[in-house]
C-alpha cells in the first residue's frame, strides 16, 4: 500500500473507532437515564417493580387533595377514571396544580402501592393537555375519561 | 378591514419573495445584471410588506381588535399596554411572523452591508434567502395564518395571555433568540451561494464572518435571556433543565461555535473548506429543528404551542427540503473543496479541528437525547422521557476537555508548533492554575470539593493562557500601550470571549454544587436559617395589580444580625383567566443570589416557602454578555472593511483622473 493510502486508512479506522465509541457510550447513557411513563391503571394493576423510577400521568381526582396543616407534606390521587393511585408529595406545587387538571409525576411505588412524588409537572397553559395525561386517558377509553378529553380539544 | 389589509400585505411579500427566489439565481448563472440588480430592491419590497403585516398584526392587539382570532386567544382588554403589544408573539402565528419579519430585517442588512462583495455573490445569497422567504411565507398561508377572523361573532374580550409570559422576559427574550436564529440562515445562504459559485475561497470566508459573529453573539444573548427568565420565573432557581425546546438553541449554537471557529481557519489557512460549508448548514438545519419541535407539539415541554401535526408535516417539508437540498448541491460540489493540507501534527488548525470536534460531537448527543424519546414513541408506541442526567454524563465531560484545549489554541501557531515550545509557554501557568485551583477553594470553603477544584483550575487556566498570549504578543513593542493598540479588535473579541467562557464555567460550576434550598412553613414572627442566612416572615397583606390579585409575604433577611433588607414574594391570581400565578422575590448580588418563592397559606396563617442561597448564580449570564461582547467586537475588526476603503478609494482616484483629462 502507498504512503499516502495508509495514513489515509489510520485516519478513517481513527474515525470509525472514535465514532462507534461514542455512539455506543451515547446509547448506553441514553438507557440508564430513561423514565418509562405509566398509566394510573398500570400503576394500579402491578405492572411496575417497587422501587422503579417511572413518570405517571393523570388527572387530579377531585376532592382527593390533602394538605397537611403543620408541613409540606401534600397527598391526592391521579385518576384516568378507571383506577387511582395515591400520590404523596412534599413541597410546593406548581401553579396550576389542581383538582381536575392534569399532572405528571416522576417517583417511584412502594409495596402499598403509594407513588411518591419528587417532582410534579402541571402544565402552563390550561387548555394545553400534556401527551402523557391525554395517553393515559386514551387508554382507559372509559366514557367520562373522553368526554375529558373532548372538552380539552374543544378549547 | 384593517387586518384584511394586513393579509394582502403578506401575500406581496410571498409575490416578491418569489421573484426574488428566481431571478437573481437565474440571472447570476446566466450573467444577466438587470436580474441580478433585482436582488436588493426585492429584498428592501419585502422587508417594507412584511413590517407593514407586522405593523397592521400590532395595531389590531393594541387597539383589542377581538375578531382576529390570535388576538382573542392571547390578549384582553385588561392587559397592560407593552403586553399588549408583545402578546403578538404569545402564541405559534403571531411568532412565526416575527421570525419570518426578522429573516426580511436580515436580508436588508445583507442588501444594505454588501457594497464590497461581487453583484453576483450577493444576487445569490439574496436568491437563497427569498427561497426561504418563500417557505416560510406559504407556511404561513396555507397552515397559520395570523390574520385569520372569528366571524361572524368576536368575543366581547380575549381569553388573556397565559400568565407564566406576562413579564419583561417574554418581551425581550423570544425576539432576540429569533433573531440570533435567524441570523444563521445567512451564514447557511453564503455558503450556498459559495456551493452555487464554485469560488470557496477565503475571500468567501471573510464576507461570512462578521455576519456569522453578529448572529451567534446575538444567539448568545438569546438563550442566556432564556436561561435568566426561566431562572426567577418558573420558580425552582434552575437556570438550565435540558428541556426538549431549550435544547434546540443549545445545539445550533455549539454549531455556530463551531462555524466561527472553522470560518477562522478557512479565512486565515484555506483549509477546512468543506467542514466550514458543513457547519453552515448544519447550524441552520438546527435552527429549523428548533421551529419544527416547538410547534410541532410533539414534545412535552414548557414551550410547547398548541399541537396541530400539519404544521409539524409542513416544517419538515421544509426542513428536508432546504437541508436537503443544501446537502445535495454540497455533495455534487464536493471535488471543489479539497485543500492543501499544510500543517503539521501539533498546529493551531489542529486545536481549532479538536474544539470543532468536541463541540460537534457534543451537539450531536443533545440532538440525540432530544429526539430518543420521538424516535422511541414511533417504534414502541411507549412513552418515555430523558432526565437531565443523560446531558451532564456526556455534556460536562466534553466540556471539561474543551476547556483545556481552549488554553492551548490560541497560544499554538499556525501551520506547526513545537511541543517544546508549547510545554514551554504552558507549563508554569498549568502549575499555577492547578495551585490557585487547590488553594482557593480551600480558603474560601474550608473543606475540599472536587468541583469547585476543578471549576477553578479550569478557569484560571483559560485565563491565564489568554493573558500569557496577550503578553506574547506586546512583549517586543517598545511600549505597553502601543502594542495593545496596535492589536486587532477581532483578536480582543476573542479574549473577550473566551474570558468569558471562564466567568460563565465559574457561575455552572459553583451554582450548581454549592446552592442550598430549604422548603419550610413559617408563621408570622418565624424564622428559618440557611447557612449564614436568616429569614423572618414578617406576616402578608392582599395587593390588586392592573389584571391580578393577590397576595405579598414581607421577609426580612438578615445575615450576622447585619440587616440585608426585605422580601416580598407575591402570589397572584389572574383576573381574566382565574390562573395563579408565583412571583419570586430575588435579592441579586454578584457574589450569591437570595431567592424565595411563595406557596400556600396554611392553618392558623403560616405560609409553606421555599428559600434558596445561589452562590455565583449572575456570573452564568455575565460569562454569556462577555462572549456576546467579544463575538460583536470581532465582528466589527477593520480589516472587513480596509478591502472596500480600498476601492472606494480607488473608484474615486479614476473619477478625478477622469475629471482631469478635459483639462489637460
Amino acid at each position: 500500500m502507498k504512503r499516502h493510502r495508509k495514513r489515509k486508512l489510520t485516519v478513517i479506522i481513527f474515525i470509525a473507532l472514535g465514532l462507534s465509541a461514542t455512539v455506543g457510550l451515547t446509547l448506553f447513557a441514553l438507557g440508564q437515564n430513561m423514565n418509562m411513563f405509566y398509566t394510573p391503571s398500570q400503576v394500579a394493576l402491578g405492572e411496575v417493580g417497587v422501587g422503579q423510577r417511572f413518570r405517571i400521568g393523570g388527572m387530579v381526582k377531585e376532592g382527593s387533595f390533602f394538605s397537611a396543616p403543620d408541613s409540606l407534606k401534600v397527598k391526592f390521587e391521579t385518576t384516568d377514571y378507571v383506577h387511582a393511585v395515591p400520590i404523596e408529595y412534599e413541597g410546593i406545587l406548581p401553579d396550576l396544580f389542581r383538582e381536575g387538571q392534569g399532572i405528571v409525576a416522576e417517583g417511584s411505588v412502594d409495596d402499598k402501592g403509594v407513588f411518591s412524588a419528587s417532582r410534579v409537572l402541571a402544565k402552563h397553559d390550561e387548555n394545553y393537555m400534556s401527551q402523557e395525561v391525554k395517553a393515559a386517558l386514551d387508554a382507559a377509553g372509559t366514557d367520562e375519561a373522553i368526554q375529558i378529553l373532548q372538552e380539552r380539544s374543544s378549547k | 378591514m384593517i387586518p384584511e389589509l394586513g393579509q394582502i400585505s403578506l401575500i406581496l411579500a410571498l409575490c416578491l419573495s418569489i421573484l426574488l427566489s428566481t431571478l437573481p439565481i437565474v440571472g447570476a448563472a446566466k450573467d444577466n445584471f438587470i436580474w441580478m440588480n433585482l436582488a436588493r430592491p426585492l429584498s428592501a419590497g419585502i422587508f417594507v410588506f412584511l413590517g407593514l403585516s407586522l405593523g397592521i398584526l400590532a395595531h389590531a392587539f393594541v387597539t383589542d381588535d377581538f375578531s382576529v382570532q390570535i388576538v382573542a386567544a392571547q390578549s384582553n382588554s385588561l392587559l397592560p399596554m407593552r403586553y399588549k403589544l408583545t402578546a403578538l408573539w404569545g402564541g405559534h402565528e403571531g411568532s412565526f411572523l416575527l421570525w419570518t419579519f426578522m429573516l426580511a430585517a436580515w436580508m436588508l442588512l445583507v442588501s444594505i452591508y454588501s457594497k464590497s462583495m461581487p453583484l453576483q455573490f450577493v444576487a445569490r445569497v439574496l436568491g437563497v434567502l427569498g427561497i426561504l422567504c418563500v417557505c416560510y411565507i406559504l407556511f404561513m398561508l396555507a397552515t397559520s395564518n395570523p390574520f385569520a377572523r372569528i366571524v361572524p361573532l368576536p368575543p366581547l374580550d380575549g381569553s388573556d395571555l397565559n400568565t407564566a409570559l406576562q413579564d419583561f422576559g417574554f418581551i425581550v427574550h423570544p425576539p432576540t433568540l429569533y433573531m440570533g436564529y435567524v441570523g444563521f440562515s445567512v451564514v447557511f445562504a453564503f455558503a450556498i451561494a459559495a456551493l452555487l459559485s464554485g469560488k470557496l475561497d477565503s475571500a468567501w470566508a471573510r464576507w461570512s464572518r462578521p455576519w456569522a459573529n453578529i448572529a451567534w453573539a446575538i444567539l448568545t444573548i438569546g438563550i442566556a435571556l432564556g436561561s435568566w427568565w426561566a431562572y426567577y420565573e418558573l420558580g425552582w432557581g434552575g437556570w438550565w433543565a435540558w428541556d426538549p425546546v431549550e435544547n434546540p438553541p443549545l445545539i445550533t449554537w455549539l454549531f455556530g461555535t463551531a462555524l466561527i471557529h472553522s470560518l477562522a481557519v478557512t479565512e486565515k489557512r484555506g483549509v477546512f473548506k468543506s467542514w466550514t460549508v458543513l457547519l453552515a448548514i448544519l447550524a441552520f438545519a438546527g435552527s429549523l429543528l428548533g421551529t419544527f419541535i416547538t410547534r410541532s407539539g410533539l414534545l412535552t415541554s414548557v414551550h410547547a404551542f398548541a399541537s396541530d401535526p400539519t404544521r409539524g408535516v409542513f416544517i419538515l417539508g421544509i426542513l428536508g427540503l432546504t437541508v436537503g437540498g443544501a446537502l445535495l448541491l454540497y455533495a455534487i460540489r464536493a471535488p471543489l473543496m479539497k485543500s492543501e493540507l499544510g500543517f503539521t501534527l501539533v498546529s493551531r488548525e489542529i486545536f481549532l479541528l479538536v474544539n470543532n470536534v468536541l463541540l460537534v460531537v457534543s451537539a450531536a448527543s443533545i440532538f440525540l437525547g432530544t429526539l430518543f424519546p420521538m424516535v422511541y414513541q414511533a417504534l414502541t408506541d411507549d412513552l418515555i422521557s430523558i432526565g437531565p442526567p443523560y446531558f451532564n454524563a456526556i455534556f460536562v465531560p466534553l466540556m471539561i476537555i474543551l476547556f483545556v484545549f481552549l488554553g492551548i489554541g490560541p497560544i499554538s501557531r499556525w501551520k506547526r508548533t513545537s511541543t517544546e515550545y508549547l510545554v514551554k509557554q504552558v507549563s508554569k501557568i498549568a502549575v499555577a492554575s492547578l495551585f490557585i485551583g487547590l488553594v482557593l477553594p480551600l480558603l474560601v470553603l474550608l473543606e475540599f470539593s472536587v468541583a469547585a477544584t476543578v471549576c477553578v483550575i479550569l478557569a484560571s487556566w483559560i485565563v491565564l493562557t489568554m493573558f500569557k498570549d496577550l503578553r506574547n504578543k506586546v512583549a517586543n513593542k517598545s511600549l505597553l500601550w502601543i502594542g495593545l493598540r496596535s492589536l486587532p479588535r477581532s483578536y480582543y473579541g476573542m479574549l473577550l470571549a473566551h474570558i468569558g467562557v471562564a466567568v460563565m464555567l465559574i457561575g455552572v460550576g459553583l451554582t450548581t454544587y454549592f446552592s442550598s434550598e430549604r422548603s419550610v412553613l413559617l408563621g408570622p414572627g418565624e424564622e428559618v436559617e440557611l447557612g449564614s442566612y436568616a429569614f423572618m416572615f414578617n406576616g402578608h397583606e392582599e395587593i390588586r395589580g392592573p389584571n391580578y390579585i393577590g397576595e405579598r409575604a414581607n421577609i426580612s433577611v438578615t445575615k450576622n444580625d447585619s440587616d440585608l433588607g426585605t422580601l416580598f414574594p407575591e402570589r397572584r391570581i389572574y383576573l381574566a383567566t382565574g390562573t395563579p400565578s408565583t412571583e419570586m422575590a430575588i435579592d441579586a448580588g454578584f457574589l450569591r443570589d437570595l431567592f424565595i418563592t411563595l406557596g400556600e397559606e396554611k392553618e392558623g396563617g403560616s405560609w409553606s416557602m421555599t428559600v434558596y442561597v445561589k452562590p455565583f448564580v449572575r456570573w452564568i449570564w455575565l460569562g454569556a454578555i462577555f462572549m456576546a461582547l467579544g463575538g460583536s467586537i470581532a465582528a466589527v475588526d477593520k480589516r472587513y472593511r480596509v478591502l472596500r476603503r480600498r476601492k472606494l478609494e480607488k473608484k474615486k482616484k479614476e473619477a478625478s483622473e477622469v475629471a482631469l483629462q478635459p483639462a489637460s
